[in-house]
């Protein structure tokens, strides 16, 4: 669209008054807003002696952590739908044939690479049996690249570590009666 | 003895004006951090050991950087004048405080053996063009950031240089005229004597002449390349201007030189137009001085000095940077035109002024700050009635937009 186009809407600038025309109340603006941050509160969080704690922890996409079910097995059902979404192809299953009765498949191996990831969350949306989360740990760090790819172990261990600080999206939903349960 | 006191002088000079341009790099930081929010440097304290003193060390640690960094010449420029830019730069803008008073006098009861004069507080007293040697030395500054700008090689800071220069050469001439009027009206070109003079009447010549004020200050601003004048190093757009190239030492000695800048630029501000050291009731204002009185001018000097200085600072995160040809219209159609109103203004006054008071039964200094604020309150006006209403920022409609020749300019054949 060029921008002589008729459909092109052109909002006129204010006009200024006469002390607008010699910078008068922009530049008293400009020196009032200065001020008032110059003596305001500040933000800053003195870290490593203080921690940043986010104030919306479940909404924080920090490392992940693969759930556990009530019977403190990995929910996670193998359905690849978050390796799908993963844009970074960080995170790697291995599928095998589920040893409980309520599920076909479970994750024999669940392999997230936190170097590769690159924490945009999608995984956990894509994610129908919220199995996968992010955490608000911030503040990951490794000696060796190999210590950064975490194993289905170690994902469970986040969400032991995590768990009472951050409960599951779903704690409190009951899970989803199946028909092997019975009646 | 004469010698010895002026090496002494220079000494104390040159250490004070390196640990306060260190020391405001450090205050620059603060106000920066404080403006957003932040805290700022606090951590660097006493080396080797966990004491902070809210960061107090910090200057030590940015020198040692500096001169432990990797010095590196890139191969593309004029090895001579890349060397020189800065060298000119520094020089020019220290040389500028020889003649800059940082107090009154010390009394003359020195103790010391010769010494019955007073002794003043300036590196080398008494010079009677002390006024044009500032600006001739700050001139020079000029030939640094073109030099450096130019003998880089690189478009950055070339441009950068070129900025330089124009900017430079266009605010030096509000910049005098605005100086003018106040070396008409003390009738010297002596810094020193400009201070006694608003001393002795007890009105600083900012309540006087507010028009040369408020053309001296801008063209200050702008002399000095602070924000909102900053356009020889702006970041978004040219890098880091006419020093892009530099690196180490070299960059140090740019850096601490446009600290200077900002230094001498508050001084003459104070001086000229704030009272130099005088301060009603505090200071006393005449030439005999006691210990006491002496100290407390080159504190309040310092002090005056130090407040100009935190302006600069807070009006850097206040106000956001002219565009080239803004600055070029301020200071040629604006600021250039109300110097030269504030000139003959001056003249008149010289001439007529102290008749005209006596003719209307008032004293000559109420006379003069009535008749400065009505030419101010006049140009004030005057420049509200021309300047156009509408801020003109956006690109125009119609056929200027159309790529290619257009009607109006048709390609020649």
């Amino acid at each position: 669209m060029k921008p002589d186009d008729p459909r092109v809407r052109w909002i006129d600038e204010p006009e200024l008054g006469p002390l607008g025309r010699v910078y008068v109340p922009l530049a008293t603006e400009g020196l009032a807003t200065t001020l008032r941050h110059l003596f305001g509160r500040k933000k800053t969080v003195q870290s490593p002696e203080e921690r940043y704690v986010s104030p919306a922890p479940l909404i924080y996409r920090g490392v992940h952590r693969l759930n556990r079910d009530s019977q403190g097995r990995v929910k996670c059902v193998a359905c690849f739908l978050c390796a799908t979404a993963c844009p970074a192809h960080c995170i790697d299953i291995v599928a095998a044939e589920s040893p409980w009765p309520d599920r076909d498949k479970y994750p024999e191996s669940f392999t997230i690479d936190e170097l590769r990831c690159i924490y945009c969350g999608m995984c956990e949306e894509a994610c129908p049996v919220d199995a996968i989360e992010l955490t608000s740990l911030y503040d990951l760090s490794g000696k060796s690249r190999e210590e950064m790819i975490f194993d289905k172990e170690k994902l469970l261990a986040v969400y032991d570590m995590t768990k009472d600080a951050e409960p599951m999206r779903t704690a409190g939903v009951p899970e989803p009666r199946r028909k092997e349960d019975g009646p | 003895m004469f010698l010895l006191e002026t090496l002494i002088k220079t000494a104390l000079v040159i250490a004070g004006l390196m640990t306060a341009a260190a020391y405001l790099v450090l205050l620059e930081r603060w106000m920066a951090a404080w403006i957003q929010d932040r805290l700022g440097p606090n951590r660097v304290g006493i080396p080797l050991t966990r004491i902070r003193l809210f960061g107090l060390g910090q200057p030590l640690a940015d020198g040692v950087k500096f001169f432990f960094k990797e010095e590196f010449t890139p191969s593309h420029v004029d090895k001579l004048l890349y060397f020189l830019g800065p060298a000119v730069m520094f020089t020019a803008a220290v040389a500028i405080f020889a003649v800059v008073p940082f107090g009154s006098v010390l009394p003359s009861e020195f103790g010391l053996e010769g010494m019955s004069r007073p002794i003043e507080l300036v590196v080398a007293p008494g010079v009677d063009v002390a006024v044009l040697y500032v600006f001739a030395a700050g001139s020079i500054a000029v030939y640094g950031a073109l030099l450096s700008g130019w003998a880089s090689n690189n478009k950055y800071s070339m441009y950068g240089g070129l900025r330089g220069a124009a900017q430079l050469i266009s605010y030096e001439l509000p910049l005098g005229l605005g100086l003018v009027g106040v070396v008409l009206a003390s009738g010297s070109l002596r810094l020193d004597v400009i201070i006694a003079q608003q001393a002795q009447s007890g009105a600083w010549n900012v309540a006087l002449q507010p028009l040369g004020f408020l053309v001296f200050f801008v063209a200050g601003f702008a002399e000095s390349g602070r924000l909102p004048f900053d356009l020889p190093e702006t970041e978004q757009e040219l890098v880091g201007g006419y020093h892009t190239e530099y690196s180490g030492v070299k960059l140090l000695l740019i850096l601490v030189s446009e600290f200077l800048h900002m230094i001498v630029a508050s001084f003459l501000i104070v001086i000229l137009f704030f009272g130099g050291w005088h301060l009603w009731g505090v200071t006393g204002s005449g030439q005999e001085v006691t210990w006491p009185i002496a100290l407390a001018r080159v504190v309040v000097l310092l002090g005056k000095v130090l407040l100009t200085i935190l302006f600069f600072m807070l009006a850097r995160w206040s106000w956001p940077r002219f565009r080239f040809d803004q600055l070029m219209a301020l200071a040629w159609k604006v600021i250039l035109p109300l110097g030269m109103v504030n000139l003959v203004v001056l003249v008149v006054w010289v001439e007529y002024g102290a008749k005209m008071a006596a003719a209307l039964g008032i004293s000559n200094i109420a006379a003069m700050a009535a008749f400065g604020w009505g030419v101010f309150a006049a140009s004030a006006a005057v420049v509200v009635w021309l300047v156009p209403g509408e801020p003109d920022n956006r690109p125009r409609r119609g056929p200027a937009w159309q790529l290619g020749p257009t009607d109006e300019e048709e390609t020649p054949q």
